[in-house]
């Protein structure tokens, strides 16, 4: 075989030479680059690396606690836990690229079997955006706690679990959890009583109360939920699992097991509460147009609360699977009277003439008035020449004393107390007279101290808070002070600019006009009077206990403060109440007299503009006269006359008490205030 | 070896042993690589496949094999008569290279053709064959090479095939096809001012592709390529995304330290490491065996590509350096631009880093340019020695 030219050995031209050169050095070159970027990374900057790499591999996993339950005296369970298995997002671990974020939702979706139909969305403090559910909810909480894990569904079966588990590179970010679901066995009894849980929010994560317990708590957020919280809560664990890249766990580091929450037992007796419920609700269906109420039963001696309701109610249960927009605009619109408001605490109004009682201890006890004292009751009162008070459907209850007075629910006798024991000089005593002095002492305007949350504290009207009222709707018109940068207005409705007047104590004497009291106060007011002054501090949990049902620690909060009253005056303040219930022509004799306790009561019927008056009635059967002393106080919205709207549910809640049946519903027919 | 009897002077000198041995140090730097990757893979693919912890190591050692077995046939062809193929090797490289597209996409990618035994990549075995092919083509041409025809069809030769292969989508390949030109060019002689006038067009049609095309509404690459190529300028952007791979493999390779984590290597057992076994096996080394075992490695690609260098000097003929330098590039762009990439100073491309990533296309391709090396080394010597025996006698 011949050998072309170009076969031939080429010589090692100087451009070769060259260019090998070149290259070698080019190679020798990249090489020095390589040592050095690797000496930098791995012998200079290891240390840092080594730190990355470690927190790289271990990821903590919440491991929920479970909740304490909630229990009746007798250790019956009324609020327990029940494990659920739960989808879960964890925010910071989700696809990066919105277009992987969408995929996956779209995904989880189809699993879970929910829709992707965007829809509106009320992002708090970004507006409304156009997202499907999944989205929407993870946008919520994103917006309100950036790291907490968001609830897509509850209750997922098992196939769910493993078929996400095993496709964790397509649910980023996506884990099913063991969770405990609160569970409310009761239903829509005692359900604002009881309150709700959820996911803890922001300003309760700076909150002192919940220091240290993390992002992705269930707490109360309302109720006995809340205000034992820190019981009921106990403390999650922690499972430090080594993970690789795509967050599967590959070994158990180290754990913290759980803590589970104490449980709490209450005062409430359920049967009561269920009767006391039962007769609210038939209260609000013949007395057209009531639409909610409220109950309280406590025992007068220590406060302990025996049963405490409001209606309308709701079912706590919904709150634990995830609540829909609808769901909770249910809830809290006035077209449904608000179902969550708990409106034995929360609820404030003026109590008719169940107000009457403190009126009376004020006069007596200032001197105005003496037990003997007669007054000539001829319909009307005035204070001067025209300027008159007229008695509920202007009767004439004749010449009464004070017994009489309360048993007839006279207004014009109270008027003429009321005048009495008004202030004569406003400015220099701005706090009020004996009536103000007195209603306080009773804890009239003050909080009660019960062991719920967002209790009011109610209004007692006094010249300073009238001149207090005065000085805001000023402000109000001016837009100064608060009201600074609010439009100026013609009128804000916050009080109409006169001074204290006597009128004003006249209508404080009656529970009329803008005295502000909730049933739990009045309830407190008549506790005193059942047991001969103690203003006692109402308590719904009794004790904590563990598990096993050891009490840890006992709830028995000590009363308030003792009011001295002439035992002489409560006596006869009593006597007037026992008469108007058991004596012919007592307001609500035709419910109670043939009741076979000794029942001491008062109806109130407080009037409203634009609205039927609100029935009350308090009543108390004493230590004196049973072994099982009570309280009951009723109002019911709307509900008309204390003796028809209010009288009847508390007859049945005393019956339930003493003789464990409601007995017949005995609306009476007085037509007092 | 009855290939290699060609000339009646030449017969003699195969019967002399010796001189058909390869070079030992070459094959040292192959075989050591080959090792460095099975333990390296033994480590890091143990928990691949459930139930399976030696499957990656298994197919590499037989890929690893065979890859020996076809350089040491090879090493006994004389490689100049592959020059008379030359045709028919670019036609087949072009036709596999077409033929990827009619298989089924595995990820989105067409670069595969399923056999029993492994997956065929066309690309790879196209390096090999564009090596021969291109160098054949330069020495035809090798008395006219100042003209700038020459230059440019060599220089469209190289590109008609990386434009196949990069939308397979396989940018790092078609690169390697591209460098392959431009250094067969380099070391024929094409002068300074042609390979200048390339660099400039090179660098252009980057900046085109990257800036000015998008600006104008075109995009010649997917997004992700453009990240991939952009991001390690700036890789604590946007962690989670596209450089997510360089940060985790920039903490592999960091928390190595000195000497390595061992059994404790836990960016590559836990898989924060992606492609641990392929693309970031570097890291892998890194993290396992820390600044120690990175070196070993690097001091066998230095071997490797100081042999290769050695041997295109030495190369009997033309066509020998050229195939040479053609190797050289090869090994030198996907050693850098992989070992670059995983230590973040590089773009990401997904070259494999030769004989050490796991692949049997890959590892077999790189053993069929080792055994075309050694074919050139031992034609050399036979020359050699037949030139000083001519001298002597």
């Amino acid at each position: 075989m011949s050998q072309t030219p170009e076969d031939r050995r080429p010589p090692l031209t100087p451009q070769l030479a060259l260019r090998v050169t070149v290259v070698g050095s080019l190679a020798l070159a990249l090489f020095a680059i390589i040592f050095f970027r690797l000496w930098f990374l791995q012998v200079l900057s290891g240390d840092q690396y080594l730190k990355a790499a470690t927190v790289n591999r271990v990821r903590d996993i919440a491991v929920p606690a479970a909740r304490g339950e909630i229990l009746d005296s007798g250790g019956r369970v009324l609020v327990d836990s029940r494990q659920s298995r739960a989808v879960q997002i964890s925010p910071p671990d989700l696809p990066h690229s919105p277009r992987g974020r969408r995929i996956m939702y779209r995904r989880l979706a189809g699993v879970l079997g929910m829709s992707t139909r965007p829809a509106r969305c009320k992002v708090p403090g970004v507006g409304v955006r156009h997202l499907a559910t999944i989205p929407c909810d993870v946008a919520k909480q994103l917006a309100i706690l950036p790291y907490a894990n968001v609830t897509i569904k509850t209750d997922v079966r098992p196939a769910v679990q493993y078929y996400v588990a095993e496709r964790q590179n397509q649910f980023q970010g996506v884990e099913v959890q063991q969770i405990y679901l609160r569970n409310y066995p009761l239903h829509g009894l005692a359900a604002q009583l009881f309150g709700t849980v959820g996911p803890i929010n922001a300003t309760e994560v700076k909150d002192k109360a919940y220091r240290g317990i993390s992002q992705n708590s269930i707490i109360g957020q309302s109720g006995l939920e809340a205000a034992y919280d820190r019981y009921l809560r106990g403390r999650d664990g922690t499972d430090r699992v080594q993970v690789d890249a795509l967050g599967r766990p590959t070994g158990d580091l180290r754990k913290s097991s759980p803590v589970a929450g104490h449980n709490l037992a209450l005062s409430l007796n359920v049967g009561l509460q269920r009767v006391g419920q039962a007769a609210l609700q038939q209260s609000i269906d013949s007395n057209y147009p009531a639409n909610g109420g409220a109950f309280v039963a406590l025992n007068p001696q220590d406060g302990s609360v025996y049963a405490m309701g409001s209606l309308p109610t709701f079912d706590p249960n919904q709150f634990t699977s995830n609540l829909s927009k609808a769901q909770y605009d249910k809830l809290v619109s006035k077209t449904n009277n608000y179902p969550l408001l708990n409106r034995a605490v929360d609820s404030a109004g003026p109590t008719g003439s169940t107000f009457k009682p403190i009126t009376a201890t004020a006069a007596l006890q200032s001197g105005e008035w003496t037990t003997s004292d007669t007054y000539d009751d001829t319909g009307s009162f005035c204070t001067s020449p025209g300027v008159c008070r007229h008695n509920a459907g202007g009767g004439a209850s004749g010449v009464v004393d004070l017994v009489n007075a309360i048993r007839y629910s006279s207004d014009t006798f109270f008027y003429n107390l009321g005048a009495r024991t008004n202030i004569a000089n406003p400015i220099a005593h701005p706090q009020g007279g004996p009536l103000q002095l007195w209603a306080h002492r009773y804890g009239i305007g003050q909080k009660t101290g019960i062991d719920l949350p967002g209790e009011l504290r109610g209004t007692l009207p006094s010249p300073a808070w009238r001149s207090h009222r005065d000085k805001l709707e000023l402000e109000c018109e001016h837009a100064t002070g608060p009201f600074k940068g609010h439009p100026k207005q013609a009128s804000c409705g916050i009080a109409d600019g006169r001074p204290w007047s006597i009128g004003d104590n006249i209508n404080l004497a009656v529970g009329q006009g803008d005295v502000q009291v909730t049933p739990l106060q009045l309830a407190v007011v008549y506790s005193a009077l059942a047991n001969g002054g103690t203003v006692v501090r109402p308590h719904i949990g009794l004790s904590i206990q563990n598990a096993a049902g050891t009490v840890l620690q006992k709830v028995n909060p000590p009363p308030s403060r003792h009011i001295p009253i002439d035992p002489l005056y409560l006596e006869t303040i009593r006597a007037g109440l026992r008469a108007a219930a058991s004596q012919p022509g007592g307001t609500s004799a035709d419910v109670f007299s043939n009741f076979p306790e000794q029942v001491y009561g008062k109806t109130g019927t407080a009037q409203y503009n634009g609205q039927q008056d609100y029935a009350w009635y308090a009543c108390f059967v004493p230590a004196s006269a049973t072994t099982k002393p009570i309280v009951v106080v009723v109002t019911v919205e709307q509900g008309g006359f204390g003796a028809v709207g209010a009288a009847p549910v508390a007859r049945q809640i005393l019956s339930q008490w003493f003789f464990g049946k409601p007995g017949p519903y005995t609306a009476g027919n007085s037509k007092t205030l | 070896m009855t290939a290699t009897a060609i000339t009646p002077g030449e017969e003699t000198a195969a019967a002399r042993r010796p001189h058909m041995f390869p070079d030992p140090l070459l094959l040292l730097g192959a075989v050591g690589l080959v090792v460095c990757s099975l333990v390296t893979l033994n480590g890091a693919t143990r928990n691949a496949v459930r139930g399976q912890p030696h499957f990656y190591l298994e197919r590499q050692a037989i890929y690893a094999g065979i890859g020996i077995i076809l350089a040491l046939l090879l090493s006994r062809i004389d490689y100049s008569r592959l020059r008379e193929f030359k045709f028919g090797l670019y036609a087949v490289m072009v036709a596999l290279n077409l033929v990827v597209y009619g298989m089924p996409a595995v990820q989105g990618a067409r670069r595969w053709i399923p056999l029993p035994f492994m997956q065929f990549q066309s690309s790879e075995f196209g390096k090999v064959l564009i090596i021969v092919a291109l160098a054949a083509f330069a020495v035809d041409r090798s008395r006219r090479l100042h003209e700038r025809r020459t230059t440019a069809r060599i220089m469209l030769l190289a590109l008609i095939p990386a434009l196949l292969v990069i939308p397979q989508p396989d940018l790092g390949t078609g690169m390697v096809y591209v460098a392959i030109g431009f250094s067969v060019l380099f070391f024929a002689g094409t002068s300074w001012k042609q390979l200048t006038g390339l660099t400039a067009m090179f660098v252009a049609s980057v900046a085109i592709v990257l800036a000015g095309a998008p600006a104008l509404g075109v995009h010649l690459l997917k997004p992700y390529q453009v990240q991939r190529l952009t991001g390690f300028l700036n890789p604590s952007h946007d962690p989670q995304n596209q450089t997510y791979n360089i940060t985790e493999s920039l903490i592999a390779i960091g928390s190595g330290q000195k000497t390595g984590r061992g059994a404790n290597a836990t960016q590559t057992k836990l898989n924060f490491l992606p492609a641990n076994d392929t693309d970031f096996v570097f890291a892998a080394v890194g993290e396992t065996y820390g600044f120690a075992g990175a070196a070993v490695v690097l001091s066998l690609y230095a071997l490797l590509i100081w042999r290769t260098l050695r041997i295109l000097t030495m190369s009997k003929n033309l066509y020998g350096t050229l195939i040479a330098g053609g190797i050289l590039a090869m090994l030198m762009f996907q050693v850098f631009v992989n070992i670059g990439m995983t230590i973040g100073i590089m773009p990401i491309t997904g070259v494999p880093l030769p004989l050490l990533s796991y692949g049997g296309s890959s590892v077999i391709v790189t053993f069929i340019a080792i055994g075309l090396l050694q074919s050139i080394y031992i034609q050399a010597r036979i020359a050699s020695t037949g030139k000083s025996r001519a001298l002597l006698s």
